[in-house]
């Protein structure tokens, strides 16, 4: 069923022990079997078309709130930066001398804001805001950008949807491996 | 032509004093070259004993995990974290101190995202998931009851180098330049593998790993790549993995931006599509003149560096010295590296030190005569595709200023009459 790949593999393991005698080995087969329990527990992982993301909501009203109290003091205010990294504005600023890259202008998707909050942010305590939270700082960040309203509700249906500015701003260098 | 004390000639190769690549390998007696790299601080007037103090005591004890030498302290990397932070930033290993081509475990560069974690093996697992038919768990044990493969190869920063991109030369080491690259034995399992025994779905083209770090940091891989030479690396020059390159396993992509190598690998999701993680769209993107960026480029190019003279070294003085470096390439074996004294109009073959292996760091030397005159020292690196170390003005010319990622043009160290080593763009 898997030719191509039994063949790539047969050809790696050749090709790094020169020996014949490492072709015919397979695995020995010890994975642990994980539970649709387990994986769903472990996967953090949000795509571009919103597969992962969770329940939840939130709108930037809410979200200025969470930002004051988990965001500024790395971030500025309304994501001006300093120390860390500025977050709002350098829209049209890409083709000038002096990019700015902020998660308005540069951006591609919106549901890796979420995905990135979630997983890594407040720095000091990563993973320790509620979804409803997440989902609220993304769309205060979305907002001060000029990208959503202030009342526009982020959830599992709305974030996948929204167009970044710069959705179209990047060529993908390795080549597709789409047949 | 010159000629050596003894009477053995010396081939010139190139203009400013370049000798034949082995002329020291021909048994010519060239006494009193000098390599900078192991270069120690002298004290002239030290008075050295027929009788030193540790031959009349007997020495101290054995230690169960040795340690270098306490002369040798001063060889260590330079250490920058991001303001607000303790462990974001990168350490640099110092090229400058060293030769061969196995950068010390202790001194191979770091780049982190959010500090180092303290991983208990115990409590750690690979999670092989998404279009499998088997989504399945690996811990440290297990995969040490797997086929291992060693191989020693290379690991470099997509940022690596990027200072020269700015506008003046920025005056440091070479380790302080280029140290976002370093080179080890690295052991590990082929994920072909461990895919084969999840049972990959035919559709699947991508595998985004994520690390078990607090940044948890993602990025997708080609799922090509990760059948042909890709390793659960789970050794590092013989023994367990360092903590900051990721304790207990990572992921070790041959060739390949360093970032993409996700250490303290927890979970790998094998899917259609890249998912476009905040690593892979925000960062380690290469923004172009025209304001679009490339994303996914993932081989490191052809590149190198003269460690020895380089960067702060200072000169002993006029005569004979080992010009002494390094090259790497993501596509595969060094074939050739060329050195320059004048600041690339001639150029002389330099000796390629065995082993030259695949995506490995490949040590390279030329013996060189300084008359004491200001010099501009490159090398250029060609590898086994063809592919040639571009200068700083060609690759600039063809990229623009602004893509910060995937700097290897050529490196210049000028010596000047006073016999001080710096940075210059030639």
């Amino acid at each position: 069923m898997f030719t191509l790949r039994t063949v790539l593999r047969a050809a790696l393991i050749g090709a790094l022990t020169g020996s014949p005698l490492a072709v015919a080995q397979d695995g020995p087969g010890l994975g642990i079997p994980a539970s649709a329990e387990e994986v769903a527990a472990w996967d953090l992982t949000i795509a571009p078309d919103g597969i992962g993301l969770p329940p939840g909501s939130g709108d930037a009203r809410r979200g200025a709130e969470v930002y004051a109290l988990q965001c500024i003091a790395c971030h500025g205010a309304e994501g001006s930066g300093q120390p860390s990294a500025r977050l709002v504005g350098g829209h049209g600023s890409l083709a000038g001398d002096a990019p700015v890259k902020t998660i308005g202008s540069y951006w591609p998707y919106a549901t890796t804001v979420f995905d990135y909050i979630r997983r890594a942010m407040p720095l000091t305590q990563p993973q320790s805001l509620s979804n409803d939270d997440v989902y609220a700082v993304t769309a205060y960040l979305l907002h001060l950008n000029g990208i959503i309203d202030d009342d526009d509700v982020m959830n599992a249906e709305t974030l996948p949807r929204i167009e970044m500015p710069n959705r179209n701003g990047f060529i993908v260098a390795y080549p597709t491996l789409r047949d | 032509m010159s000629k050596a004390d003894d009477g053995h000639t010396l081939e010139a190769v190139a203009a400013n004093g370049l000798l034949h690549r082995r002329a020291f390998l021909r048994g010519a007696s060239v006494g009193g070259a000098a390599a900078l790299s192991f270069m120690v601080a002298q004290n002239a007037a030290a008075q050295v004993s027929a009788t030193p103090p540790w031959m009349v005591v007997p020495g101290r004890g054995m230690e169960p995990y040795g340690n270098r030498s306490a002369f040798e302290s001063h060889v260590v990397r330079s250490v920058s974290a991001e303001p607000g932070t303790v462990g974001t930033g990168a350490s640099r290993t110092p090229h400058e101190h060293l030769e061969g081509v196995i950068t010390p475990s202790a001194l191979h560069f770091e780049r982190h995202h959010s500090g180092i974690p303290n991983i208990d093996p115990d409590q750690h697992k690979l999670l092989i998931h998404g279009l499998v038919e088997r989504p399945l768990f690996f811990d440290l044990a297990t995969l040490s009851r797997y086929p291992l493969v060693s191989r020693i190869q290379f690991l470099e920063c997509s940022g690596n180098g990027r200072a020269n991109i700015g506008s003046a030369p920025e005056q440091a080491t070479a380790g302080g330049l280029h140290g976002l690259l370093s080179c080890s034995e690295w052991t590990g399992v082929p994920l072909s593998i461990l895919l084969d025994e999840a049972g990959v779905a035919p559709q699947a083209r991508w595998v985004a790993a994520e690390g078990g770090d607090s940044a948890a940091m993602v990025r997708s891989v080609p799922l090509d790549k990760i059948l042909d030479d890709a390793i659960v690396a789970i050794g590092q020059n013989g023994e367990r993995l360092r903590p900051g390159n990721g304790y207990p396993m990572r992921l070790f992509l041959p060739g390949w931006e360093g970032n993409a190598s996700v250490k303290w690998l927890r979970r790998l999701k094998v899917t259609l599509e890249p998912v476009m993680a905040r690593d892979e769209t925000s960062k380690y993107t290469d923004l172009q003149p025209d304001g679009r960026a490339r994303m996914f480029t993932f081989p490191m190019g052809v590149k190198s560096l003269i460690t020895s003279p380089s960067g702060e070294q200072r000169m002993f003085g006029p005569g004979l010295y080992q010009i002494s470096g390094i090259a790497w390439s993501g596509a595969g074996r060094i074939r050739r590296v060329d050195v320059s004294a004048d600041g690339g109009r001639t150029w002389g073959e330099a000796e390629l030190t065995e082993p030259v292996l695949s995506k490995s760091m490949t040590r390279f030397r030329i013996p060189w005569r300084w008359d004491g005159g200001a010099v501009i020292l490159q090398s250029r690196a060609v590898d086994e595709t063809g592919a040639a170390q571009p200068t700083r003005d060609a690759l600039l010319s063809e990229r623009g200023l602004k893509f910060n990622y995937h700097y290897n043009a050529i490196q210049s160290w000028a010596v000047t009459a006073a016999g001080e080593v710096g940075n210059v763009y030639a």
